[in-house]
């Protein structure tokens, strides 16, 4: 089991406009949180602030736990937080094993073990034998598999999600939600996913409303 | 149905992309027949009737030969590897920092200075009797005469390949920052980084591979510049012997005419040398590519790459550092009455000096302004003309294009400028202003092309498209939609091409065959042994003219057109 996610008093304004007034939320392991609100409302920079990579434009406050460790002021690359986007942006110079190489702790030191966990992420995702395809060569739901494995193999304690169903089709959108929720689940990570849409919330999942707050 | 059919461009405007071809490699390309027929032999005006290799035998039997090509392998190679890991390590530390936002701004004016004018201001700061050692003398090193060291123009070529990092490494780093637009950079920094890679290694590993293959021909143009230039060679490299272009052009400038063929093998040996380093730049690319994946897919997250890109970044901060006090230092000298070692500063300040040259200056000012001006506005036409077929006809200029353009880049001067003086002297057009326009035009041409290309087609084709639905003729459209709109760009664009022209010293040197006095000539005749305070004159004024229209061409596009915040951020194809 894993530490659940526990946001204390976030607060975060630009100058002029307060976005996010006083958030408290803790999103337990295995729990999926899901924060509405309109675009422009401070979703995505609440994630950013969460994840480390808030613009210095933004005025912040409050503070990040993980568990009891609080890290606030831990350097992105630090704090073990993954997040997927609505791109899937997977680096268009590595193969797509290479992606997942990139995301795997080189403790994993033995070729042979880094492949056979590689392969392994690959099958899950349904795309066995794809390691050495060009992402560019993948389809737009194949794609945010392999994000989402990438993700994953990295071993992040949280995972956010920025919208990352909203440029997928119809069908594909509720297959792959099915497939990132399951994938959280099966590691007890904490989820905490912003959207617009209410329809990506999980069943029985939480579903907060940004703005409740203003 | 006549509206069905394509709007056809003029035959004047489709003719654009073949007469600028024409500009770029004509004169190349005679100018490279004219330099490779006298280094096999061959040039019946001076007595060279038969094809030989007695041009090559004379080349190496010069006591000096192997050194010089020992030394400007030397100084070229390490330059341009130094300026690229100084510029890409500097970008990994500095990406997405606040106070690296307008970094761009910042580093064009260095970039709009003269080379030579840098290597000037350069030498006067780090000479034995300059600005540096009287900074700490003598109240920490005792001295109280000028050392007796070699700290410019020493064997080895250090002082060059520190004048040269002066410019590429601003260079590069402004190329990066340009190629950084064409990819989500920002996004995958941050993807990177939530995997657990530190800021510089992440850049390292995601975007690093993602940029090289955009800046592969500006690195490629630093390997040439490196290994061939001769305006800073002259300033701050070996004299004996100097390198390999230094020593042609002291050849082929000898009194004694027979030195013209050993020069122009010498010139032919400096092409092989550019050719030959950059096709083992390029296999060392691959080995480098396969190297680099294979890191980078092992997953290590140790902090390596953060080290040495902090490292580099301090180092490109000293290089900025060096630029700032040699611009400082001749500005001092300018003004200075008195200046004895090893005081500080001046302990008389006069403008006497400005004044007593004024006269001497105006001329070559004014000739450099003009030249400059000229060879830009008949740059602007043919890029402008270019680019607008180019939207008319919607045929894009693909791969072969870019690599025209690059080709009076990666050339060696010295390869061809000589045979193109033989040829203008041919033509009886020698040492005439308008020869010398036209030699600029080769530098000046690319540039202009390069900078305004990518703006030029980023404009949202709408516009043109919604202007013509309102019924406004294609010369109209130009003028009164496209131009406008991309008046801020255009601007910038004439501004780097006047930069270069102003700067180009051997090329004014041969066209003008000696007759043309411009800034950069005069200054970097004078360094050669003249008052330091008439060289800072010179090397200032010449410094200050693009820096000048560079400030006008970024202030004056806000106040011709009354300011609409929109423009430049809308108005491109999303």
């Amino acid at each position: 089991m894993t530490d659940s996610l526990r946001l204390d008093a976030v607060r975060i304004a630009l100058p002029g406009r307060v976005l996010i007034p006083a958030l408290d939320v803790t999103v337990a392991s295995g729990e999926c949180v899901t924060l509405m609100g309109p675009s422009g409302c401070g979703k995505s920079t609440l994630l950013a602030f969460i994840s480390g990579a808030l613009d210095p434009a933004f005025d912040a406050a409050g503070h990040v736990l993980i568990g009891e460790v609080d890290i606030t002021r831990f350097a992105p690359e630090r704090r073990r937080v993954g997040i997927l986007f609505q791109d899937d942006l997977l680096f268009p110079h590595l193969s797509v094993g290479g992606n997942l190489g990139f995301a795997l702790d080189a403790q994993v030191r033995d070729p042979g073990e880094r492949r056979a966990r590689i392969e392994q992420a690959l099958a899950e995702a349904e795309l066995t034998g794809f390691a050495d395809r060009d992402p560019a060569t993948l389809s737009g739901g194949q794609r945010a598999r392999v994000a989402v494995m990438r993700t994953l193999l990295s071993g992040p304690k949280v995972l956010l999600l920025d919208e990352p169903f909203n440029k997928l089709d119809a069908q594909l959108r509720s297959d792959f939600r099915r497939f990132v929720f399951e994938h959280a689940a099966e590691r007890g990570l904490p989820v905490l996913l912003v959207t617009h849409d209410e329809a990506d919330a999980p069943a029985g999942g939480r579903v907060m409303r940004l703005s409740d707050f203003h | 149905m006549a509206t069905l059919r394509a709007r056809r461009s003029p035959h004047w405007l489709a003719a654009m992309p073949s007469i600028t071809v024409g500009v770029l490699l004509l004169p190349i390309g005679a100018g490279f027949l004219g330099t490779l027929l006298p280094a096999v032999g061959f040039l019946p005006a001076i007595g060279g009737h038969e094809f030989g290799l007695a041009p090559w035998r004379a080349l190496v039997a010069y006591p000096g030969f192997f050194t010089s090509v020992a030394t400007t392998l030397f100084t070229g190679v390490l330059a341009a590897v130094l300026a690229l890991v100084l510029a890409v390590g500097f970008c990994a530390f500095a990406h997405g920092r606040p106070w690296a936002r307008r970094i761009g701004s910042w580093l064009a004016p260095l970039l709009s200075t003269p080379h030579s004018a840098i290597a000037i201001g350069f030498a006067f700061l780090v000479a034995p009797s300059g600005w540096i050692v009287r900074a700490i003398s003598p109240w920490l090193t005792g001295w109280a005469l000028p050392p007796d060291i070699g700290t410019i123009g020493d064997r080895a070529g250090f002082a060059l390949i520190a004048g040269l990092l002066l410019k590429e490494v601003p260079y590069l780093i402004l190329m990066i920052v340009g190629a950084l637009n064409q990819i989500p950079a920002q996004q995958h920094l941050a993807i990177a980084r939530s995997l657990g890679y530190a800021r510089a290694e992440a850049w390292l590993k995601t975007i690093l591979p993602q940029v090289y293959p955009q800046i592969r021909l500006p690195i490629y143009a630093v390997i040439a510049f490196s290994l061939s230039v001769v305006d800073v060679a002259l300033i701050l490299g070996p004299s004996n012997p100097p390198t390999l272009s230094v020593l042609a052009v002291r050849w082929f400038t000898d009194a004694d005419i027979q030195w013209y063929f050993p020069a122009a093998a010498a010139a032919m040996l400096q092409l092989l040398l550019v050719v030959g380093v950059i096709g083992l730049w390029f296999g060392a690319e691959r080995v480098a590519k396969v190297v680099g994946r294979h890191w980078i897919v092992r997953g290590g997250r140790n902090g390596f790459g953060a080290a040495a890109a902090g490292v580099s970044a301090a180092l490109t901060c000293t290089v900025f550092g060096l630029a700032i006090m040699a611009m400082l230092g001749m500005g001092l000298w300018s003004f200075a009455s008195q200046w004895r070692f090893p005081d500080a500063l001046p302990a008389v300040w006069s403008s006497a000096n400005w004044i007593n040259h004024l006269l001497d200056l105006a001329g070559p000012a004014w000739l450099t302004l003009a030249l400059g001006v000229a060879a830009t506005a008949i740059a602007l036409m043919l890029v402008t003309g270019c680019l607008e077929n180019e939207s008319r006809s919607h045929v894009r200029a693909g791969p072969v294009a870019l690599w025209i353009l690059y080709v009076p880049l990666l050339v060696p001067q010295v390869a061809f400028l000589f045979g193109a003086q033989v040829l203008l002297v041919r033509l009886d057009f020698d040492g005439t202003p308008a020869a010398v326009v036209w030699a600029h035009l080769v530098f000046v041409l690319p540039y202009l092309f390069l900078s305004l290309a990518d703006p030029w087609r980023a404009l949202d084709p709408r516009y043109a498209r919604t202007a013509a639905g309102l019924g406004a003729a294609p010369s109209r459209i130009f003028f009164g939609v496209k131009v406008p709109l991309l008046l801020r760009p255009i601007a910038i664009a004439c501004a780097i091409a006047f930069a270069v022209s102003v700067g180009l010293y051997l090329p004014t040197l041969f066209a003008g065959n000696g007759r043309v006095a411009t800034l950069t000539t005069e200054a970097v005749t004078l360094s050669s042994g003249a008052d330091r305070r008439v060289i800072a004159l010179y090397a200032l004024l010449q410094s200050s003219l693009p820096f000048v229209v560079y400030l006008a061409a970024a202030l004056l596009p806000a106040l011709l057109v009354t300011r609409r915040r929109d423009i430049g951020k809308k108005t491109v194809r999303a």
